[in-house]
């Protein structure tokens, strides 16, 4: 009685399946009956009671209760053990509920089940959920034609509801799309969240994000298996091509990422190149490219590792000049630096780089603290 | 020529250019006037191309009077189809078929651009080669200079040498006007607010090719088209944004 999972179709897989919310996961009932994963959603949510009720597919019960109660039951459920009798006895009053109050408590579900997918979907059954999702291709493929129709993932640009609409994140150009279908794009990006697109890289650093290209079209005209092949192929000539880079020097994690699996859509190659009649257009044109940084990845990623590379210019200012070495160190235990009148002059010019430099490597050391896939930065450095 | 109409298939209500470029999936064409395709200088080397040349383009130009059987017929008017096409590509990039292209982009008829930060910048179709049956048809954006594909699949089968690799950036040599200013806002990724170290390293590189790039412009005193071209301003900015940012990580731990 107390929960519907026995049910034929509940609330969660009708929502699910309706036209435009194939993104969502199916959020688990336990998950949403933990009362910790509800923190602070209440406020967010109108009648958050009874849209918990109607999500959860709690049936009224006999015995009688006054609305007076409302209050306590809700302190009842921040207390926690209470909470879940205190859902089931809340439902009585749907005997008197009218049809707008119908409709405002749907909504109202619509928005708190929403807010509870953001949360699930980082959670470690919800990822895994998207994982299969994601495999399936259900949140379709990258529009750039330098991305080969690598798959995306649906994402917000803000985890406040009622600002933007999902998007459709690429980790192969890490740029955001708007989703092809117009019924997306009325989908509340909030559901989705800022940080479930790449926690999820993070979570599977194995999986080959480039990936896609020849799987695409097979798996759009043929069936699973053919596309399954030509990822087994695609795979394949990744790790051969991650071989390659080996031979050149080059190593197989950057910045806690598989190299071959940072931004593979973007560098050398990748780049749209105008040119009229086979000439390319010069950049001093007015109308010439002025945005191909916005796809460049060095040849050698190496260039990317600020900490190595912050610790080489260190050196480098210390042969130089003796001096520098003091200044460094002021610069390693403050962020201000130039506090010293002395070098003040020298320091400032070179001031911003540290800065930034130093910026990256702290928040390096958030991530190690963190246990995040990205404390393999430490030793690539 | 109007007896065309009543001696052929009844599907031909109209002249056959207005009924191809009306017809469904055909919305990136636009329409050849008469006196380019009836002047042979402008078919030059096309009949190579194309099967059943002449009578392809007798249909092109609504003189198409010869009695044959239907599987004839869709040869040739596939084949019209294809020559239609070849001479749009040549089309575009005359005057009159850029003025006509401008208008169709203005409207948005290419569709819009799907990159969030270009913030719906119409797109113009092109080709990835020159070649016929070589790739199909892309659309490129002004704002990011980038290439995608349709999300129509009506529109993912048309040649992209009906369109040619030179035609949008032509466009944009002829109208300077309507470059778009560039923007440099992009999509940083996070998690739990946190930026991710690899994404943001990749990027603060791009972003220091990108200086460079203002750099070596503005040495030449050329206008880099960036929306907010202020540079010293611009990057005392983004310097108070890091130091922002770097508090906020620092704090945490």
């Amino acid at each position: 009685m107390s929960s519907s999972s026995q049910a034929p179709e509940s609330w969660i897989t009708s929502f699910c399946s309706l036209l435009g919310h194939e993104y969502f996961a199916e959020v688990s009932e336990d998950f949403i009956e933990d009362d910790f994963n509800l923190t602070g959603l209440q406020s967010h949510v109108h009648m958050y009671k009874e849209a918990l009720e109607m999500i959860l597919d709690v049936e009224p019960e006999e015995d009688e209760e006054d609305e007076d109660e409302d209050e306590e039951e809700e302190e009842d459920e921040a207390l926690g053990d209470e909470g879940r009798l205190g859902y089931r006895r809340a439902g009585d009053r749907r005997h008197m509920r009218m049809a707008s109050d119908l409709s405002v408590i749907e909504s109202s579900a619509e928005l708190l089940y929403g807010l509870i997918h953001q949360r699930y979907i980082t959670s470690r059954p919800g990822i895994q959920q998207m994982a299969e999702k994601y495999e399936l291709q259900h949140f379709g493929v990258c529009p750039r034609v330098h991305c080969n129709g690598c798959r995306v993932l649906p994402v917000g640009c803000s985890d406040t509801p009622g600002q933007d609409t999902v998007k459709l994140f690429c980790p192969s150009c890490l740029d955001v799309y708007t989703p092809p279908n117009s019924r997306f794009q009325s989908l509340d990006g909030a559901f989705f969240g800022t940080t479930f697109g790449c926690l999820f890289f993070m979570t599977f650093p194995e999986l080959d994000v480039g990936r896609g290209g020849d799987s695409f079209l097979t798996a759009t005209t043929g069936g699973t298996g053919s596309a399954t092949n030509a990822d087994r192929a695609t795979r394949s000539g990744a790790s051969s091509s991650s071989a390659n880079q080996l031979q050149h020097g080059q190593p197989t994690t950057i910045n806690g990422v598989i190299s071959s699996n940072l931004a593979p859509g973007l560098g050398q190659g990748k780049i749209y190149e105008p040119r009229i009649y086979g000439f390319k257009v010069s950049e001093r044109a007015r109308s010439g490219p002025r945005m191909k940084w916005l796809r460049m990845r060095p040849d050698d990623i190496t260039e990317l590792d600020e900490q190595r590379r912050f610790h080489e210019m260190q050196q480098q200012a210390a042969h130089d000049d003796g001096d520098d070495e003091a200044e460094v160190d002021v610069s390693m235990s403050s962020n201000q630096p130039g506090d010293n009148a002395a070098d003040a002059i020298a320091r400032r010019k070179k001031a911003p780089i540290r800065r930034r430099r130093q910026g990256a490597g702290s928040g390096v050391g958030v991530a190690v603290g963190g246990g995040s896939p990205m404390d393999t930065n430490g030793a690539a450095g | 020529m109007d007896d065309f109409n009543s001696e052929t298939d009844s599907d031909y209500t109209s002249y056959w250019r207005d009924w191809f470029i009306s017809s469904r999936g055909n919305e990136y064409f636009c329409e050849i006037d008469e006196e380019y395709l009836t002047d042979r200088f402008n078919l030059t080397g096309l009949n190579t191309e194309v099967q059943y040349y002449q009578y392809a383009l007798d249909l092109v130009t609504d003189v198409f009077d010869l009695d044959c059987d239907d599987d004839m017929r869709e040869q040739i008017e596939k084949s019209a189809r294809h020559l239609y096409g070849l001479v749009h590509a040549r089309y575009i990039v005359t005057t009159r078929g850029l003025a006509k292209m401008l208008e169709k982009y203005k409207k948005g008829d290419f569709g819009k651009c799907p990159r969030v930060m270009c913030e719906h910048q119409p797109l113009l179709p092109m080709g990835l080669s020159d070649n016929p049956n070589v790739k199909p048809v892309k659309l490129y954006c002004s704002k990011c200079e980038d290439i995608y594909n349709p999300k129509s699949s009506r529109h993912a089968s048309i040649d992209g040498a009906y369109f040619g690799t030179s035609f949008h950036n032509i466009l944009f040599q002829v109208y300077p006007a309507l470059v778009p200013p560039k923007s440099i806002r992009r999509y940083e990724p996070r998690v739990f607010g946190f930026r991710v170290h690899a994404a943001a390293a990749l990027q603060r590189w791009q972003d220091a090719r990108r200086e460079e790039l203002k750099d070596r412009l503005h040495k030449l005193k050329i206008d880099s088209g960036f929306e907010d071209d202020d540079d010293g301003e611009r990057e005392d900015e983004e310097e108070e944004d890091e130091a922002g940012d770097m508090d906020v990580v620092a704090t945490n731990p």
